[in-house]
């Protein structure tokens, strides 16, 4: 366990830096103008006050001295958009409740629903239900999340009244929490639960063929038994290491289009905004949560991959 | 052709191929399969149906709809049997569909554009970046599979972790960031007045979503009699990995290439949608969502059918290709996970 431990934080500390340092290459190297400091100091301002800026921010040292005093400043918490203004840090803070919420939400319920949908479809394999899911997984894995929200806004929200149209309010009013994120969990949802869903069906057809399953039968065992505590547990690894992966994504600011089309403030959307902006020092934060994230929620589903198949060692 | 490859040939390289009686190749076997499969062969044709009106998109605008898919039209337009319409009424908001198949057909956009000549030119702008970004990600994708898988070592490495690096960072994230440095400071002939470098960006997001299952099939094959065959005939590594080793890659290429487009499609819609891609004016299907979007809720025609024609369009593309998959190789688990956002 202490060698899975060391070897995870390992990989994290190498994949943090060399994406960030990929992020900081290709933003400072592409920064239009090539200069921030025109950029911090204005239209109005002359050589002298460009330079000094410059001076004042480190623009005129060499990239690797940049690079490091950006990293210094995302770490203890000073990293402030040379573009917008506020402190990184604080503003992902900021954003993070609405982006929780959101991947959390809707996290349970992609995974939930998937394995709902997954297990009917392969119970029923070849029958009118599994076909009816079939098509359902094929128009939910080929829908815009931006485009089902839109969708969802004006027919649900504006036209019919049920849900409000935009952003995101603070668990601390749970009823209009939920009812502003009901729309967002579902949109960002089905794309999952029709890849899911399909994925989860072969899988348990997969494992119905499988040895221990026609053990299991012989025993005499009941088929849902056989279901649930042979077939399941097995079928499950490969969405959950899907799920572990999305999730943390998502977490890590992934969900641009579904917080943009809802325009829930979250860390995605702060991406994106950033990203419009060239806000170099806001990109790097919310890529490094996203690697974070990852990261940490690969660990997570090893771990939980060891507890569901005990043939597999943590190494 | 050498005897060598001709041996290659006879190798048998699926059990399909093993159950194919004589004479019959896996790609006619596959055909036949395909052809009884009613549903993906429909909405294969749905798709082909719609790739031949977006290729004609000049036609409607100049012979039917007698409008460019820029021109803004403020005057009043005269339809058959004495009625005149205006493309936006006094108050900004625009027509709804009309259903004169020649006077907005489907209705103007916010700024008095004829949807129905924009959906088509559009269609043409997405199909058609759609498709370079699937041939890039399954040319680059291919070669460094193959390279990675045949040499492997420190080549299999350095590749393996790049492509590592890319699958880390979010999809949408990775290509509204190259989309947004190259429409601002282009790259090399990439800029944000050319097509091409929303096809550039989306082909190259999918890169390691073909060079992994590639390289784990050619580290495979690679230990083949047939390989060693080749290598004893003394054939250059370059000669193995695209004479001997990549046709038998073919059936694996071909399932991925109905996936890899339905998500280049998708990628390229949401990186108009956020702005990073195709620029306004020139439409496509994700900017047209978008700039009917700023309307909201005035005229939601603008956004419902271009939406429309993605949404169909990205279905028949991804059912076709279940359809291709499940006749080439029914085992197959091939999949493309989608861009969930």
């Amino acid at each position: 366990m202490a060698r899975f431990i060391t070897r995870r934080l390992i990989t994290m500390v190498v994949l943090l830096f060399v994406i960030s340092l990929v992020t900081f290459v290709l933003f400072v190297v592409a920064l239009p103008g090539g200069n921030p400091a025109a950029m911090i100091a204005g239209r109005l301002a002359n050589q002298a006050e460009v330079h000094l800026i410059s001076v004042k921010y480190g623009f005129d040292k060499p990239i690797w001295v940049q690079y490091v005093k950006t990293m210094g400043n995302i770490f203890t918490g000073q990293a402030y958009s040379y573009q917008q203004g506020f402190n990184v840090v604080q503003e992902i803070r900021n954003g993070l409740p609405a982006t929780l919420s959101l991947a959390i939400g809707a996290g349970v319920f992609w995974l939930l629903a998937s394995i709902a949908l997954g297990t009917l479809a392969a119970v029923r394999s070849g029958k009118y239900t599994d076909r009816v899911l079939t098509v359902l997984a094929m128009v939910g894995v080929s829908m815009p999340p931006f485009y089902l929200g839109a969708l969802l806004i004006y027919f649900v929200g504006y036209k019919a009244g049920i849900i409000p149209l935009q952003g995101y309010v603070g668990i601390t009013h749970p009823w209009q929490w939920f009812k502003h994120l009901v729309a967002p969990w579902f949109t960002l949802s089905v794309l999952f639960i029709g890849f899911y869903s399909r994925v989860l069906r072969s899988s348990i057809l997969d494992t119905m063929g499988e040895d221990y399953v026609r053990t299991a039968r012989a025993k005499g065992l009941s088929e849902r038994r056989i279901l649930v505590r042979h077939v399941l547990r097995l079928s499950l690894l490969p969405i959950i290491s899907l799920w572990g992966l999305d999730i943390a994504q998502v977490i890590g600011g992934g969900a641009i289009l579904t917080e943009t089309v809802y325009n829930l403030h979250g860390v995605g959307q702060l991406a994106a905004t950033a990203i419009g902006n060239f806000d170099t020092v806001t990109l790097l934060c919310v890529v490094m949560l996203t690697a974070l994230a990852v990261v940490v929620f690969s660990a997570l589903i090893d771990v939980l991959y060891a507890i569901l198949d005990p043939r597999i060692r943590l190494g | 052709m050498s005897t060598v490859t001709e041996i290659a040939f006879e190798e048998p390289v699926t059990p399909d191929e093993r159950d194919a009686p004589p004479g019959v190749g896996i790609y006619a076997l596959a055909w036949r399969r395909l052809r009884r499969n009613r549903v993906a062969m429909f909405f294969g044709f749905i798709f082909l149906l719609i790739v031949v009106m977006c290729l004609l998109a000049p036609v409607y605008a100049s012979s039917i709809a007698h409008l460019g898919p820029d021109t803004e039209v403020l005057g009043p337009i005269k339809l058959g049997g004495g009625k005149t319409i205006y493309a936006i009424n006094l108050v900004g908001v625009p027509i709804g569909p009309t259903w004169n198949f020649s006077h907005f057909f489907l209705g103007a956009d916010e700024n008095s554009r004829d949807i129905a000549v924009r959906l088509l030119y559009g269609g043409r702008n997405s199909l058609e970046i759609g498709t370079v970004a699937m041939l890039i990600t399954m040319l680059f994708g291919t070669a460094l599979g193959l390279i990675a898988g045949y040499f492997r070592g420190w080549m299999d490495q350095l590749i393996s972790r790049v492509m590592d690096v890319i699958w880390a960072y979010p999809a949408v994230l990775l290509g509204i960031t190259l989309g947004t440095v190259i429409n601002i400071r282009g790259f090399l002939f990439l800029h944000s007045t050319t097509l091409m470098s929303t096809a550039f960006v989306v082909g190259f997001v999918y890169i390691p979503y073909i060079v992994r299952p590639v390289r784990a099939q050619v580290l495979g094959l690679r230990e083949r009699e047939f390989v060693d065959a080749a290598r004893q005939q003394g054939l250059s590594s370059f000669r193995i990995m695209f004479g001997e080793l990549l046709p038998n890659l073919s059936s694996t290429i071909v399932v991925f290439v109905p996936l890899i487009l339905a998500n280049a499609i998708i990628l390229e819609a949401a990186l108009d949608f956020l702005g990073a891609g195709v620029q306004p004016p020139t439409p496509a299907w994700g900017n047209m969502i978008q700039e009917g979007l700023q309307q909201f809720p005035g005229a939601f025609h603008a956004v419902l059918i271009p939406g429309l024609a993605l949404v169909i369009t990205i279905m028949s593309v991804n059912i076709f290709g279940d359809g291709v998959r499940d006749a080439l190789d029914p085992r197959s688990k091939a999949a493309v996970r989608q861009v969930k956002d």
